[in-house]
């Protein structure tokens, strides 16, 4: 079940990015999440794991307010970025979502250049001083997506006629590209084949040096591979948060058992 | 037999087929529905659909074909002393058929016996004042050979009729024993009965595919006949446009380019108009707005649509001329000399445009993925600029199509352009001036008593098809357009 990355054993005394404290989350009347307190580590790469319907996406969303734009979501409890408070009324979500990437489910690449893809955010935020800045960046966060040499050579083609798991790399280092402090991860590989979910996982990894990574995932297999904190989540409750190797090897909680070793979810 | 009963006959026919086919199909699978190949109820249509659409077809086209039969033959009979010198055969034809309608009615009516309307003795100012006393419409006197013509026409048609009715109930008949025949458990009604709804739609679609060549076709012929009258580099070159009055000799200027313009520069307004405050309003409903102000705004947007353009027209006229006038007339600005002008009805019909280019785009705008958006927001951008930079790219095709829908109707609007942009032909560039566009002059020049015949009435036709080229390749270029974004983004 559990196959130890070497990178597990690097963990050190991370500080904590992001700090959530008793968090609410509801949909209309329908009580999604429930008192959720969670600390997520700078440069770590951290599982949210769960059935399906257990909110971990939802609580993912909440990092960046992206539950914004669905009207009837309410959120209450306190989510501290680097001890700012991120649902305070004087922090604009927008510029929260520039720091707080998010790479999502189904690849989602605008109908635009892969070159134009890239650039999007980094034009938004006015990250490039001139043309050749801006190629520059583009350059940078294609590699960092590992798909510049697959790509080099057709920048000006359309983003959308890459195949799949290119896709989603492609959107991976369309979030790098506004230089992030946190990427949230929903469920990145879902629509990817095994050889695309290796590279998407690699690069997990890489990203690792100088993000933290959140990652949303159903694949218990994933969680143990990239990740070296997992949080598991069931029926909205955060049941289960610890180191990878802890949570599943010697899960303290009954369901977390359960669930890792398939009885549940 | 009339055509109504025919008609009934052979849907009874069908209704009582599909019962007995049910039946039929029921009994070879021992009772159980459950043993046929399809639901019972496809059986019952499969002989319904055999028995009525064989027949109702060969009834269309034997009415189509009859009168053309009986013309040619009646007409064969008509030697070429019974028409008069002033008249030619086809007028000759219309009093036979007239005669021919004339008897029956009279016969009908009890004022005439049948035997007295076949007899061939029959002394003509006497059948004629029977006609008349009938209150049939008999020109001028029936002559012998119209009388014997009308005679054989009656008999004619009569006995076509009778005919045509035998064959419709047998072909009935026919195709339900057919299909009755078939009615057993194996046989597969179900893909019967799917071929047939196919058919039923190819037919759908053949037929508006007709009507559009058929339309064409009815332009073309006087259209070469306008050209064969006029010269065709007059026509699309001329700067001038000034039909004389028919019958009083004189040459009439029937260059195209004033109207042409006029058209245009009508429809430039109106799309400038429209298309920012269309585009806009579908932005502001389908992006910002609550569901709420959403589920009222845009009923009230569609309203616009449902004005008739007549009222708009009235609109223009007492309104919005007046207004323009007050601005822009001799009081204000001093370019404008009266109420009607290029403004006035560009900007009626730019309102008139908007629920067009606001509902479609609405539509297109909605259909983008959400994912798109939240791509956008989850890079940190803001509204406006998710809106500007990937939900507008992602609906332009969408919205080029409304766009060139929304010309279209401009180029082809009448009613606004005859009560708010004048009557004068005339190329100029001061969109305060009155001008008029193709539309309106083909309306004018048709309800005139110009002679049918003449360059000045035909050359409504002539105009006619240049709008229709124009929209047509204006179609075509909006496909062009769609497509090279789709290839690009999908």
């Amino acid at each position: 079940m559990y196959d130890a990355p070497a990178s597990e054993q690097k963990v050190t005394q991370n500080t904590t990015k992001i700090a959530a404290h008793k968090v609410q989350v509801f949909y209309g009347d329908t009580h999604a999440i429930k008192d959720v307190d969670v600390q997520i580590e700078d440069k770590t790469v951290t599982a949210f794991i769960g059935p399906s319907g257990c909110g971990k996406s939802t609580f993912l969303r909440c990092l960046n307010r992206m539950n914004d734009t669905i009207d009837i979501c309410r959120v209450e409890g306190d989510i501290l970025l680097d001890g700012e408070d991120i649902y305070d009324a004087k922090v604009d979500p927008v510029q929260l979502r520039a720091k707080v990437g998010m790479v999502f489910q189904k690849p989602n690449p605008f109908p635009k250049s892969i070159y134009d893809n890239i650039a999007y955010g980094p034009r938004i935020h006015g990250l490039a001083k001139n043309k050749a800045d801006l190629d520059e960046i583009v350059e940078k966060s294609l590699r960092r997506g590992a798909i510049w040499d697959e790509v080099k050579d057709r920048l000006h083609a359309p983003g959308t006629g890459l195949s799949g798991g290119q896709q989603q790399r492609l959107c991976i280092a369309r979030a790098v590209a506004t230089e992030p402090e946190v990427l949230l991860m929903d469920e990145p590989c879902s629509a990817l084949d095994p050889i695309a979910t290796g590279q998407v996982e690699e690069l997990i990894d890489e990203l690792r040096e100088n993000y933290s990574v959140v990652i949303v995932t159903h694949s218990m297999q994933q969680a143990a591979r990239v990740s070296q904190k997992t949080a598991f989540f069931h029926l909205g409750n955060l049941v289960e948060y610890g180191e990878t190797g802890q949570i599943f090897t010697n899960p303290v909680d009954k369901r977390t058992e359960s669930y890792i070793t398939g009885r549940i979810g | 037999m009339p055509i109504l009963w025919l008609v009934l006959i052979v849907l009874a026919l069908g209704a009582v087929g599909y019962i007995l086919g049910r039946q039929r199909a029921m009994a070879s699978a021992g009772g159980d529905a459950r043993h046929l190949h399809s639901l019972p109820s496809y059986y019952g249509s499969n002989v319904a659909i055999k028995a009525v659409v064989p027949a109702l077809v060969l009834m269309v086209i034997w009415l189509l074909v009859q009168p053309v039969y009986i013309n040619t033959h009646v007409s064969g009979m008509l030697s070429e002393t019974a028409i008069p010198d002033n008249s030619s055969r086809g007028l000759v034809m219309s009093e036979v058929r007239r005669t021919a309608e004339g008897l029956s009615n009279a016969v009908n009516q009890g004022l005439m016996t049948e035997e007295f309307a076949t007899s061939a003795r029959a002394d003509m100012a006497d059948v004629t004042q029977r006609l008349k006393d009938a209150g049939q419409i008999v020109t001028s006197e029936v002559t012998q050979p119209i009388m014997r013509a009308a005679q054989e026409y009656r008999v004619l048609s009569s006995s076509l009729q009778l005919y045509m009715s035998i064959a419709v109930i047998l072909l009935a008949l026919l195709g339900a024993a057919w299909g009755l025949r078939e009615s057993q458990k194996d046989f597969r009604a179900r893909n019967t009965v799917e071929f047939s709804v196919r058919m039923l739609l190819i037919g759908a679609a053949s037929i508006a595919i007709l009507t559009t060549l058929g339309i064409v076709l009815s332009l073309v012929f006087n259209t070469i006949e306008f050209f064969r009258l006029y010269p065709a580099a007059d026509f699309f070159f001329g700067l001038n446009w000034a039909p004389s009055f028919s019958g009083r000799g004189g040459s009439s200027d029937l260059g195209v380019l004033p109207l042409l313009w006029g058209t245009l520069y009508i429809s430039i307004v109106a799309l400038a108009v429209a298309v920012p405050i269309g585009l806009f309003a579908a932005i502001y409903l389908s992006e910002y707005a609550s569901s709420r102000v959403r589920s009222v705004a845009k009923p009230m947007l569609e309203v616009l649509a449902g004005i008739p353009t007549i009222v708009y027209g009235l609109f223009a006229l007492l309104t919005v001329g007046p207004m323009l006038l007050k601005v822009f007339g001799d009081e204000g600005l001093g370019i404008m000399q009266a109420g009607t002008a290029v403004m006035t009805a560009g900007l009626v019909m730019g309102i008139m445009l908007i629920p067009f280019v606001s509902s479609l785009s609405d539509d297109i705008i909605n259909a983008v993925p959400q994912s798109m958006r939240d791509g956008s927001y989850g890079l940190g951008a803001t509204k406006s600029e998710t809106i500007k930079q990937v939900v507008m790219p992602a609906a332009l095709p969408g919205i080029v199509g409304a766009v060139l829908l929304a010309a279209s109707r401009a180029i082809g609007e009448t009613m606004i352009v005859v009560l708010g942009a004048g009557a004068a032909a005339r190329l100029s560039l001061n969109p305060f001036e009155a001008m008029t566009t193709v539309t309106a002059k083909i309306v004018s020049q048709l309800t005139g008593d110009a002679d049918f015949a003449s360059p000045e009435a035909l050359v409504a036709f002539a105009l006619g098809m240049t709008l229709f080229v124009i929209t047509l390749g204006l179609n075509i270029f909006a496909l062009f357009i769609v497509r090279k974004y789709r290839e690009q983004y999908e």
